[in-house]
């Protein structure tokens, strides 16, 4: 396949502080054991898609990634690793890789999506449809601890965070109208309604961040429009506001149509009128816009945007936050534990005290030792941890090398590398930084934990 | 119960539709179909009937159901086929509610916004742009009595049904029902009664086609669409083309060309005359050589020799054309002089709409007028009668657009050229704003925001005085507390302002009342402003229906006791216990104002430093009631 694909791995995410870090850089952050990147590169080598560049911010973070990715797909994946700088968005990262794309049609993917949807499907639809841009669209995830449910009546009102606003033809296939601004009020162009006559407004979908584009659209999008950041919030909505008014295939006027178009012109003015008048039905909206008034079809051009839309059922979420973090984590051990090959993520089985139970959908890493009459409910404990005697760790995800004293309780917390929790230490919704030491008896609750600034 | 009645098209003048349902509303026990007299439908209602019934069982909110149908308007002029303009219409496609409505949509406005909290409210809404309203409603009852509530509703579409779209208080729902294989068009324009017309010969409206119509066998279906009464008296030479309806009694001479064309009863055609896509009543004489197309003829036109009708022309009663005149396109052709400009619209759409109005007066006005017309008949050529009613400016280009020919060809061309050009403005627009990539939602929601709020407040101002003068009125002369919710409400609604703004503007016109009363002292104010409270709590009250409004009129109270009624200051913890004395206010939304006011600058806090106490109170009662509890 003629595709080369883009993996944006952003570096660190404000948002995932104190998980992330200089030594950790986002890409990396384990899943189950496993760096998040990990899940983005086994889906795309799985739909045989290996022409790959993986855009890191920071040179640091993708000399990081880069050995990570040599070490772990060497042979399999064709990855070139390019370093951006940093906060130049993802339309600036793209433009910075500009050069290196060749390929007809660009797979953009961002590095922190774990998702079962084949990007293959996407780019099947893309080819299908000659799309400029097709977007992957998923349901909304329902976010926060599953077994929340039973709160009671008061959550309902704010079930599910709002993403995007999103219109859809009535063949959901084509994108008419993407608005990210959900607080506002959502205006909708007239001139897009009136060429498709009815347009399905969602409020349910929520844009993957897994786009394909037509390699020429977007180098010249981002060529001209210098001021584009984000591809979600600039370039695509643009394109979507342009597609029955193309000025990005301005220039490609295809050859030899011209010539023949003096010719059949006022015929085809003949037959294009009385089209109208018959208010015959047109195969597509694009179609009838992307005629002239005189019939000819050179000169006006047209772009389509198509969205494919993951089933119900599939699983897509980003992390994006220390939430999504949580929730990826409880599924990928889970419901969705297809997404990992298990050959991958569990190493010799660990050495466990007496009376030590581990229950259902638990991770534990390679070399990790735990002592007596310890409880492991829900959770995943990475390589190497020393965990003490009487243990409790309940949906918690403990990382790698991190050591835990006697008596220790952890409930819905995450544990960086090299933490140590020292004897007695009672932990509850908290995040513990990397290489932070929690003294003996000390009880937190729902908060950050993390190593003063270097 | 079901009533079924009929809407006389001709009652177009709008106050009369609520005067309609008025003294309906005396009649009328249960549900009931509303449908225009002007409607052609050969839909059948017990389906329709049968939703709404089940859905009212549901939901007792469900008061209306609309019927639609597909209809796409042609991508050029944006208008349907039966010439109304585009309509746009939201629908939840689950349950089929009427979410948004708008018709006569501002051609220049590039987008319609849509509510936000109509899309947080649900997943899916489907935007129509090819739906075509059928002006057949299923109505409830509480239709009738809302009319009889909002006295300034006039119109079904325009006020009725926008007015319950956004008015989410009573919570009441319009739904949609739509219709696919059945045959529903209302005639409110030419264009519509040329397209009607031909839906009908072409048989769509089944079982109402005119042989069906007419009885047994006076009229007779032939080939290509072509119906024929019994005794037509046709030349052997004439040429008669497809879809074409003759008349009993009508006489049509040598080579004469019809096609696409109905011609009434008793009419007289005479030789090598040519008739394309035009309608001729009865009794109508045409002479040799005339040339129609695409017009209207009414009943007893004469139309002298060679006369030629140009695209367009509509001749009403009794007109006669003279030999060899030209009637210029689009003209209109009336025995009656044309009427001055103010009442032209409604004039004309009486002219328009039905024959019915239109004979009467021609026949009541005959004789009277008769000799004046003699003298003006030169506008008709020699031998005519009757006057070309003038295009008013501006509405000539715009004649087309409703006219019973079809839209010229160069007119569609020109069209699409315009519609190009706006285009490239729209997306030039688009593009400045997008260039400057960060800053254009903050640049251009700002400026366009900036505008709203100053008319907004504008706006508002203006209410807040009329609130006022409503209510100064209401205490001077006594009015009832009942009527004065009316009066308010309906500034409420020509205002188009939410009930939160009412309770703001009564509160603030009750303080200013009572700081304007004479007093002396703090005390003296504050028995004022208890006794004004005491009288017209009831007024107030009926605009605080949820906690969200009342925190609305302690925020105004803060206000006033900043700006305009600083007596006020002093006394604000002790009319915000009188408040809540009075059940004005709830403790919820104290305590909500208090908690929001927590949180901001110092200088905001003065007024929540002073009623701390009280607050502190509200909070203990509140403990304890918990712990009673």
């Amino acid at each position: 396949m003629d595709f080369q694909v883009v993996v944006l791995a952003g570096g660190n995410s404000k948002n995932l502080t104190p998980l992330v870090s200089k030594e950790l850089p986002k890409p990396l952050l384990p899943v189950a054991n496993c760096p998040v990147l990990y899940y983005v590169l086994h889906q795309l080598e799985q739909s045989n898609l290996k022409d790959l560049i993986v855009v890191v911010e920071g040179e640091d973070a993708a000399l990081l990634v880069g050995a990570w990715i040599s070490g772990t797909f060497i042979d399999r994946l064709h990855v070139e690793i390019a370093a951006v700088p940093e906060d130049i968005g993802t339309a600036g990262a793209l433009r910075a890789i500009s050069h290196h794309l060749t390929a007809k049609d660009i797979l953009v993917v961002s590095g922190d999506l774990v998702s079962d949807v084949p990007p293959g499907a996407l780019a099947a639809t893309h080819r299908r449809h000659d799309a400029a841009v097709t977007t992957m669209l998923c349901s909304i995830p329902v976010s926060g601890p599953s077994e929340s449910g039973s709160s009671g009546g008061k959550d309902k009102a704010k079930k599910l965070g709002r993403y995007n606003i999103i219109g859809l033809d009535p063949s959901k296939q084509f994108l008419l109208h993407i608005a990210t601004e959900i607080e506002k009020d959502a205006r909708i162009s007239k001139r897009i309604l009136h060429a498709v006559g009815q347009m399905e407004m969602r409020s349910d979908l929520m844009d993957a961040h897994m786009y394909a584009f037509k390699r020429s659209v977007l180098q010249e999008v981002l060529d001209v429009k210098d001021t584009f950041q984000s591809l979600k919030e600039d370039v695509l909505p643009y394109l979507v506001r342009s597609q029955l008014k193309s000025e990005a295939l301005l220039n490609r006027t295809p050859q030899g149509e011209e010539n023949g178009n003096e010719k059949v012109s006022s015929q085809n003015n003949q037959a294009f009128i009385s089209r109208i008048l018959a208010n015959a039905s047109t195969p597509s909206f694009h179609g009838i816009y992307s005629k002239n008034p005189d019939g000819s079809s050179s000169t006006r051009k047209t772009h389509k945007c198509c969205v494919y839309i993951a089933s119900s059922s599939s699983y897509c979420v980003r992390l994006n936050s220390i939430q999504a973090f949580m929730d990826i984590n409880r599924d990928v051990t889970g419901d969705a534990d297809h997404l990992l090959s298990p050959n991958n993520i569990i190493g010799p089985s660990p050495k466990l005290g007496t009376k030590t139970t581990v229950g259902p959908n638990c991770r534990l890493g390679e070399g990790s030792e735990m002592g007596d009459k310890c409880q492991v409910k829900r959770s995943i404990i990475g390589r190497h941890c020393r965990i003490g005697s009487h243990v409790k760790v309940v949906n918690s995800v403990v990382m790698n090398h991190v050591t835990i004293g006697d008596g220790c309780i952890i409930q819905g917390s995450v544990i960086c590398s090299n933490v140590q929790l020292q004897e007695r230490v009672e932990l509850k919704d908290c995040q513990v930084g990397a290489g932070f030491v929690v003294t003996a008896g000390s009880e937190y609750k729902a908060e950050s934990l993390a190593k003063k600034e270097k | 119960m079901f009533g079924i009645y009929l809407r006389p098209s001709w009652f177009g003048a709008c106050f009369t539709q609520y005067a309609l349902f008025f003294s309906l509303s005396f009649q009328i026990h249960g549900d009931f179909v509303l449908i225009r007299g002007d409607t052609v439908s050969n839909m059948s209602l017990t389906q329709a009937l049968q939703e709404h019934k089940d859905r009212r069982k549901k939901d007792a909110n469900a008061i209306m159901t609309m019927v639609v149908k597909q209809s796409k308007p042609s991508p050029i002029t944006q208008q349907s086929r039966l010439g109304t303009d585009e309509l746009f219409m939201a629908i939840n496609p689950v349950t089929k509610q009427l979410l948004y409505y708008e018709d006569k949509a501002e051609y220049s406005k590039g987008f319609i916004s849509l509510d936000k909290t109509l899309i947080a409210d649900n997943p899916s809404v489907i935007l129509h742009n090819d739906k075509q309203d059928c002006y057949i409603d299923i109505c409830s009852q509480e239709v009738l009595s809302l009319f009889t509530d909002n006295f300034d509703y006039q119109h079904l579409r325009r006020h009725f049904v926008k007015g319950l779209l956004v008015d989410d208080i009573m919570g009441y729902k319009i739904f949609t029902h739509e219709i696919h294989s059945s045959y529903a068009a209302r005639i409110d324009n030419f264009r519509s009664y040329d397209t009607i017309s031909k839906d009908i010969i072409q048989r769509w409206t089944y079982p109402f086609v005119p042989d069906v119509l007419c009885g047994s066998s006076a009229i007779k279906v032939e080939r290509q669409g072509t119906y024929r009464a019994s005794d037509v008296t046709l030349s052997r030479s004439a040429q008669l083309g497809s879809f074409i309806f003759i008349g009993q009694g009508t006489k049509i001479g040598n080579d004469t060309k019809i096609s696409h064309s109905v011609i009434g009863e008793r009419c007289t055609i005479g030789s090598n005359v040519t008739i394309e896509g035009s309608y001729i009543w009865n009794n109508v004489t045409i002479e040799d050589g005339c040339q129609l197309r695409n017009a209207i003829v009414c009943d007893g036109v004469i139309l002298k020799s060679g006369a030629v009708l140009q695209p367009g022309v509509i001749l009403s009663f009794k007109v006669v054309v003279g030999q060899q005149f030209v009637v210029p396109a689009y003209s209109k052709v009336s025995l009656l002089q044309q009427p001055t400009q103010q009442d032209s619209d409604e004039e004309l759409e009486y002219a328009d709409s039905t024959s019915g109005t239109g004979e009467l007066r021609s026949d009541k006005l005959n004789g009277d007028i008769a000799p004046d017309l003699s003298e003006t008949a030169s506008e008709l050529g020699t031998g005519g009668v009757g006057y070309i009613w003038k295009v008013f400016e501006g509405a000539y280009d715009e004649e087309w657009r409703h006219s019973v020919a079809p839209i010229p060809t160069d007119k569609l061309v020109k069209l699409m050229l315009d519609r190009d050009e706006d285009e490239e403005l729209l997306t030039q627009d688009g593009n400045v704003i997008s260039a400057s990539g960060e800053l254009k939602t903050d640049s251009d929601g700002n400026g366009s925001e900036d505008d709203d709020n100053e008319d907004s407040r504008d706006d508002y101002v203006s209410f807040e005085k009329e609130v006022e003068a409503t209510f100064l009125r209401a205490v001077h002369e006594n009015v009832k507390v009942d009527l004065a919710v009316l009066e308010v409400n309906a500034l409420r609604l020509s205002y188009n302002m939410a009930s939160v703004d009412c309770g703001g503007a009564i509160f603030y016109s009750m303080m200013k009342l009572a700081v304007e009363s004479p007093h002396n002292s703090a005390s003296e104010l504050h028995r004022n402003a208890a006794d004004i409270v005491t009288t017209w709590q009831k007024l107030l009250k009926s605009f605080l229906h949820d906690i969200d409004e009342e925190i609305e009129v302690i925020l105004k109270f803060e206000e006033m006791c900043l700006e305009s009624a600083k007596d006020f200051a002093a006394l604000f913890p002790q009319i915000l216990h009188l408040l809540y004395d009075k059940e004005i206010l709830q403790e919820d939304a104290i305590l909500r104002w208090a908690d929001e006011k927590e949180g901001a600058d110092e200088s905001d806090k003065v007024f929540l430093k002073r009623s701390e106490k009280f607050i502190q109170w509200l909070r203990e009662a509140e403990e304890e009631e918990e712990e009673d509890e």
